[in-house]
């Protein structure tokens, strides 16, 4: 069964018509990739699938495990398995990572009728979790992204996601930032949640991230298009030559 | 200190989901209960005075205590310069005195309190019973005040083998008349404002604290308030004596019923520091914040000071101000001795129509005195919040310090926020610093904490609890739970 299913979206930002016309199927066990020139529609594309305010569809569907989300709020989506990991982090003083985890693990818990974990237990949970991405204690005592680097946000996202353990995942150029270590540690995070029941879209400028998460599908988006689909060779493709050929489409 | 910061983390999330067991009632406190009660005729006069002062047996150095501060009343004026806005209020048709009849005869211990009292406390979650607070984390000595009365203390046995005097004001007065007639108006002169010499002439009860020479309190100490009565203000008066080297920390909540009338309420607390005494005084205000359309609340109009009166001598204060319809409030310290040291932290929420003028004093008169605000302030609804602090350096004050930071964080555009600050310096050594910040949550975090599976109202109670986390540390563990709730609580309904 298609995971993600979207059909001729269109969506305006600001009274502009930003996305125009998407179509996309996306199936359990599957990795597409997102590429496309700055501007393009990339990320609008993750904040309409997540449910961001102010991304109005004029026309189209967003069908998720056959149910049509585009009226769901974000935490309604969030409790059906959806999760984005932010193109810019965002940062929130004062929490600490650790207590953003426990309080969005508790909130899908809760969303699923299940108790809050016991907060010992919940704390091996991630320590565990951060090890394999190579994060310290000191990380997650630390204020969410408050003075985190560039590439230690990024990683903060992707822990995120491995703690909380979604069913769909959208990955909006979390390779920005990451040096080539971190790049791969990060992959391994992402490709050791690889499994049947769970999809992921990844945004990327970089045909290099895709050397260490393989996607399925390669698309690609000029103008809120999707001009064209392929295997991960089509990436190869577009880091040699670029979006010239599909400039004027 | 990384166990309690995550123990502290994980509670915020576990306390939310115990308050929302409550089913999303705005107001859990707001129950009233059948209470009999003995009242005086409504009005304020010299008659009211005196009568008072008979019910409770005092001696005459007090009663002409209060009725020159009933005189000095007359000729006063009530402050207008707050940026609060109410109805005049008619100081005459009040009554100024009630208490629970079964008090009449006033229990010696706790087992002969009137039940029915007890249950009152049972339900609003405050332990009465020494054994039921033997189960928590630590020992936390209650002193309960409802309406006028002083209706039980905790742990005073225990208390007494270190000396320590925990009492209700009137006990004071009748067994340590010496101590209070001492201290009593030496922070707060009884016509200090308009109504602190209310408070002088008819303060009913409060408590009383004394901690000897060199001994730390082994305890927390903590008063609960409640008003119960209808169209009954309350006038409580609470003086705590820290002797040379002692340390106390002391809590202090309120809560009142959901009525449709205002009511008010006028407490002065003075605080004494001898030399190298240290005083944290805390206080979780949650008196009902009256209805979304400003109906009903309490008037809270209160006189805090603190004096540190010798050397080396430190108080802080620490405020969750969540409740009353108006809050008008700044407890102060007296930087006298030399090196001493004066912390104001104060949260103050408002949503609604809640009114807030609050903020803190800090007078340097000593040498080396040092002094430091944390200031956080969140408006939501109509709500209106303003920081008003005053710094002031005498010109002895040498080497005297301040730091200040205040910071306010808007939620919704309906709200407003102000911060008046004034500083006064005589004297060139001293150094101030002063730091401000108004902000909005934004919709960055808002939709972030929402696509982490938040809804919108636990988003904006997590964003808040960070932005007061400075002064939420400040806060001894058994109160940062209950004010954590509290937070989330207040901004209820305060996001589309
Ligand atoms: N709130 C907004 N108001 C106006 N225009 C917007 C808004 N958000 C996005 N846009 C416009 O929509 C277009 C698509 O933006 P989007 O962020 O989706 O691009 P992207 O493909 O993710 O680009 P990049 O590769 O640089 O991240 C851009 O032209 C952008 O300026
Ligand atoms: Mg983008």
């Amino acid at each position: 069964m298609s995971l993600i299913e979207i059909k001729d979206l269109h969506v305006n930002v600001n009274g502009e018509p930003i996305l125009r016309g998407i179509n996309l199927v996306i199936k359990g066990g599957e990795v597409h990739a997102i590429m496309g020139p700055n501007g393009s529609g990339k990320s609008t594309l993750s904040y309409v699938l997540a449910g961001r305010d102010g991304y109005e569809i004029t026309k189209g569907s967003i069908a998720f495990m056959g149910q049509d989300i585009a009226a769901l709020p974000p935490e309604a989506r969030a409790h059906l398995g959806m999760f984005l990991a932010f193109q810019y982090p965002i940062e929130v003083a004062g929490i600490t990572n650790m207590t953003l985890l426990k309080t969005s693990y508790d909130a899908l818990r809760k969303a699923r009728g299940e108790e809050a974990m016991n907060s010992a237990q919940f704390l091996r949970l991630v320590r565990e979790k951060a090890a394999a991405l190579q994060m310290n204690d000191d990380m997650l005592k630390r204020q969410l992204n408050v003075g985190f680097s560039g590439g230690e946000k990024k990683r903060n996202e992707i822990l995120q996601m491995v703690v909380l353990e979604p069913r769909f995942a959208i990955l909006d150029e979390t390779d920005s930032g990451l040096d080539i270590d971190a790049l791969q540690i990060v992959a391994e995070g992402v490709n050791a949640m690889r499994s049947p029941e769970r999809a992921m879209l990844v945004i990327t400028h970089y045909q290099r991230l895709l050397d260490f998460i393989r996607p399925d599908y390669v698309h690609v988006l000029v103008a809120g298009q999707l001009v064209e689909s392929g295997d991960a060779a089509l990436a190869l493709k577009l880091e040699a030559e670029g979006y010239a050929a599909y400039q004027n489409v | 200190m990384s166990e309690i910061n995550e123990a502290k983390s994980s509670i915020s999330r576990e306390t939310v989901a115990h308050v929302n067991r409550f089913g999303g009632e705005h107001y859990q406190y707001g129950f009233s209960s059948d209470i009999e009660a003995d009242r005086i005729p409504p009005g304020l006069n010299e008659e009211v005075v005196r009568l008072i002062s008979a019910k409770k047996d005092e001696p005459q150095w007090l009663l002409d205590w209060r009725l020159d501060a009933y005189e000095r009343w007359q000729t006063m004026a009530e402050p207008d310069w707050a940026y609060v806005d109410y109805p005049p209020i008619d100081y005459q048709s009040l009554c100024y005195y009630a208490a629970p009849r079964s008090m009449e005869n006033a229990p010696k211990t706790m087992d002969e309190v009137d039940p029915e009292l007890l249950r009152v406390y049972k339900k609003l979650g405050i332990p009465l019973a020494e054994q039921e607070v033997l189960a928590g984390v630590r020992k936390v000595a209650v002193d309960v005040v409802f309406d006028s009365v002083s209706v039980g203390t905790t742990f005073r046995e225990e208390l007494a083998t270190h000396g320590i005097i925990f009492c209700s004001f009137s006990e004071a007065v009748r067994e340590h008349p010496a101590l209070v007639r001492k201290y009593l108006g030496s922070v707060v002169p009884k016509s200090d404002n308009y109504f602190a010499a209310m408070n002088s002439a008819v303060f009913s009860d409060g408590s009383f604290v004394y901690i000897p020479k060199g001994v730390r309190c082994p305890m927390e100490l903590s008063t609960y308030f409640r008003i119960n009565e209808a169209n009954t203000g309350q006038f409580e008066r609470t003086l705590v004596i820290a002797d040379k080297g002692s340390y106390v920390s002391y809590l202090e909540g309120c809560t009142a019923p959901m009525r449709d009338e205002n009511q008010l309420h006028a407490a002065v607390v003075e605080l004494v520091a001898l030399e190298e005494a240290e005083i944290k005084y805390s206080t979780v205000q949650n008196w009902y914040p009256g209805d979304e359309n400003g109906k009903g609340g309490i008037y809270n109009f209160v006189t805090k000071r603190g004096d540190c009166r010798e050397a080396r001598a430190h108080i802080s204060w620490t405020q969750v101000e969540t409740g009353s319809a108006i809050t008008w409030k700044y407890p102060s310290c007296i930087l006298r001795g030399d090196n001493s040291t004066g912390e104001f932290y104060s949260i103050a929420i408002s949503n609604n129509r809640q009114q807030v003028d609050s903020g803190t004093k800090m007078l340097h008169l000593g040498r080396n005195t040092k002094s430091k605000i944390i200031s956080k302030g969140v408006s939501a609804g109509h709500s209106s919040n303003v920081y008003r602090g005053q710094v002031n350096m005498h010109p002895k004050a040498k080497g005297a310090r301040n730091f200040t930071q205040c910071d306010s964080l808007l939620i919704g555009d309906k709200c407003a926020a102000h911060t008046v600050p004034y500083i006064e310096s005589k004297n060139k050594s001293a150094i101030i610093e002063h730091e401000a910040s108004s902000s909005k949550i934004s919709e960055d975090q808002l939709f972030f904490c929402r696509q982490r599976g938040l809804d919108p109202e636990e988003a904006v109670s997590l964003i808040v609890n960070g932005f007061c986390r400075e002064v939420l540390q400040e806060l001894p563990m058994e109160f940062a739970v209950e004010a954590q709730a509290l937070l989330s609580l207040s901004l209820e309904g305060s996001v589309g």
